[in-house]
């Protein structure tokens, strides 16, 4: 598959498995995400994609009773390895969740909060706030109220003000956990709209439960199914011509 | 049956009203009992002046500084050791024997008679740490009857913080502690300023933990230090009631000092729902 890849791999997972417990949650997975460009993981409830997900930034560590083996190399750095400092790679490897969750602070101070703690020095939080406004797609809406709280803004408006959080931090991968569920259609679609705009420098995982939106902005898909990588491949061969019988039962509606 | 339902409703209603308008009323008679009776007696020269003529006259003044001392002092101890004993239990605590143990204790702690309190103040802080009948070692008592209640409603302030907000953090690269001072505990300390409104209240009207740990029967002067001992209001008030040469005398003082209390409590609770109406502005909630 790798030469399909033009960029190179950023992410690269082999023979991960979870449990919850004694749950085997996700078995034997590996896959190579490209780097700057996106990827969707689809399937349906249960599968284990966002699971997945939160593997790849170590959000599973706050989880009790949850155990992986398995290598995890981002950027050619085991993430599970021992000398490895959590707290660093989450820098590295941001998240924008499902339900839009800015801090009950201003707008400015939502963005900042990361640079701010990261240590960045305070004449140039101005300057990373405004960039990272600029590329949430957000600062023309709200540069006249940065002093104002966060929460008064609409749905659409807080998810991409999470997406610029994220940015604030300067990641190299940004991880999306169905980014768009709560949203209205026209916020999806600037969501979607930011995301496509996004890869020309991050490379973007989005676990997403509309296969519309998978087929729309991402270059490559891989579905899930129980706890199984099913298929993983180019998205246009996952939705046109599925090589596994329960990808194509999936795509095709019959289940899920 | 629709009837019935219907009259059901109206029974049910009407002794729930009952009920409300019985708490109203007594509060009501509460007040007005006090008010009317201890009103006149209040002034700045009540409030500045000592006890004069065997306590049958003058003011309440070294009653009202002392249950001021307490109150600070008690709040000192109580409120950073319950809010960091809750943050600890709460964030970083694994659930397990040694966790359950210590919400038990919290627990039995709450329901601890205040009497017992105050011998376990007499015992450890007067007489084996050696601090004496003193403003210290009494607020110290009192620092401990309020510590459950502090951490309980610590707790339960920290478990309203919405875990997304934790989430976000610790996925920007933030670590635990960073998140916990600069998001966690911003978002619940209305709640957790709810919890020292409660035991405010409580610091200034307990009598039975100062009377065995520092609360003197009459002093004319105000505590010099930490060591002294010190006049409390609800002591006074039991003293000029009970124990006191003349208790005909001594009645409109008696509800003069029951007045004063009651402000005091009112107006350290006006100024704590100040602080959380603050906070909750600033959080926009």
């Amino acid at each position: 598959m790798s030469d399909e890849f033009t960029n190179g791999t950023e992410i690269e997972v082999r023979g991960l498995n979870l449990w919850y417990g004694t749950n085997h949650a996700l078995h034997d997975i590996s896959i190579d995400i490209p780097k700057n460009s996106v990827t969707a993981f689809i399937g349906p409830s249960g599968c284990g994609k966002s699971t997945f997900l939160r593997c790849l930034n170590r959000m599973n560590d706050l989880i009790p009773g949850c155990r992986i083996e398995g290598k995890v190399n981002i950027s050619s750095q085991d993430i599970y390895n021992k000398d490895v400092d959590v707290v660093d790679l989450r820098k590295k490897v941001g998240m924008v969740f499902q339900k839009p969750n800015p801090f009950p602070m201003s707008i400015h101070d939502n963005v900042a909060y990361g640079p701010r703690i990261h240590g960045a020095a305070k004449k140039e939080i101005g300057g990373i706030v405004e960039y990272a406004l600029r590329s949430g797609a957000l600062w023309d809406e709200v540069s006249g109220r940065l002093s104002t709280s966060a929460l008064d803004l609409s749905g659409g408006q807080q998810q991409r003000l999470c997406i610029a959080r994220t940015l604030a931090v300067k990641p190299e991968v940004i991880l999306f956990d169905e980014p768009c569920s709560s949203l209205d259609p026209i916020s999806t679609s600037k969501i979607e709209d930011l995301i496509l705009e996004l890869k020309k420098q991050y490379t973007i995982v989005i676990v997403t439960h509309n296969m519309q939106q998978a087929a729309r902005i991402s270059d490559h898909t891989a579905f899930f199914l129980l706890g199984d990588l099913i298929e993983f491949g180019r998205t246009e061969q996952i939705f046109e011509s599925p090589q596994k019988k329960e990808t194509e039962d999936y795509i095709t509606g019959r289940f899920g | 049956m629709f009837q019935n339902a219907k009259i059901n409703e109206k029974i049910a209603f009407s002794l729930l009203r009952m009920a409300m308008g019985l708490v109203v009323l007594f509060v009501l008679v509460i007040l007005y009992y006090i008010i009317s009776n201890g009103y006149s007696v209040i002034s700045l020269e009540f409030l500045t002046s000592m006890p004069a003529k065997r306590m049958t006259a003058g003011g309440i003044y070294p009653a009202l500084v002392g249950t001021i001392y307490l109150i600070i002092g008690s709040m000192a101890f109580a409120l950073p050791m319950g809010i960091l004993a809750a943050v600890y239990l709460n964030e970083y605590a694994k659930p397990g024997k040694v966790t359950w143990l210590i919400e038990m204790a919290i627990s039995n702690l709450a329901g601890t008679p205040s009497v017992v309190f105050g011998l376990f103040g007499l015992a450890m802080f007067v007489k084996y740490l050696g601090f004496g009948p003193s403003v210290l070692a009494a607020s110290l008592t009192l620092a401990l009857l309020i510590l459950p209640v502090i951490i309980r409603a610590s707790q339960e302030a920290l478990i309203t913080v919405p875990r997304e907000y934790r989430e976000a953090s610790l996925a920007l690269g933030v670590t635990k502690w960073q998140t916990i001072r600069r998001v966690v505990l911003p978002a619940a300390i209305p709640g957790m300023v709810t919890g020292a409104i409660l035991s405010v209240g409580r610091v200034a009207g307990e009598t039975a933990p100062i009377l065995l740990t520092g609360a003197a029967y009459f002093l004319p002067r105000l505590p010099e230090s930490a060591f002294s001992q010190f006049m409390a209001l609800p002591y006074h008030l039991f003293v000029l009631a009970t124990a006191g040469t003349n208790i005909a005398q001594t009645r409109p003082i008696q509800y003069g000092t029951a007045l004063v209390l009651l402000i005091i409590v009112l107006g350290v609770n006006l100024f704590a729902i100040a602080i959380r109406n603050h906070y909750r502005k600033k959080m926009h909630r």
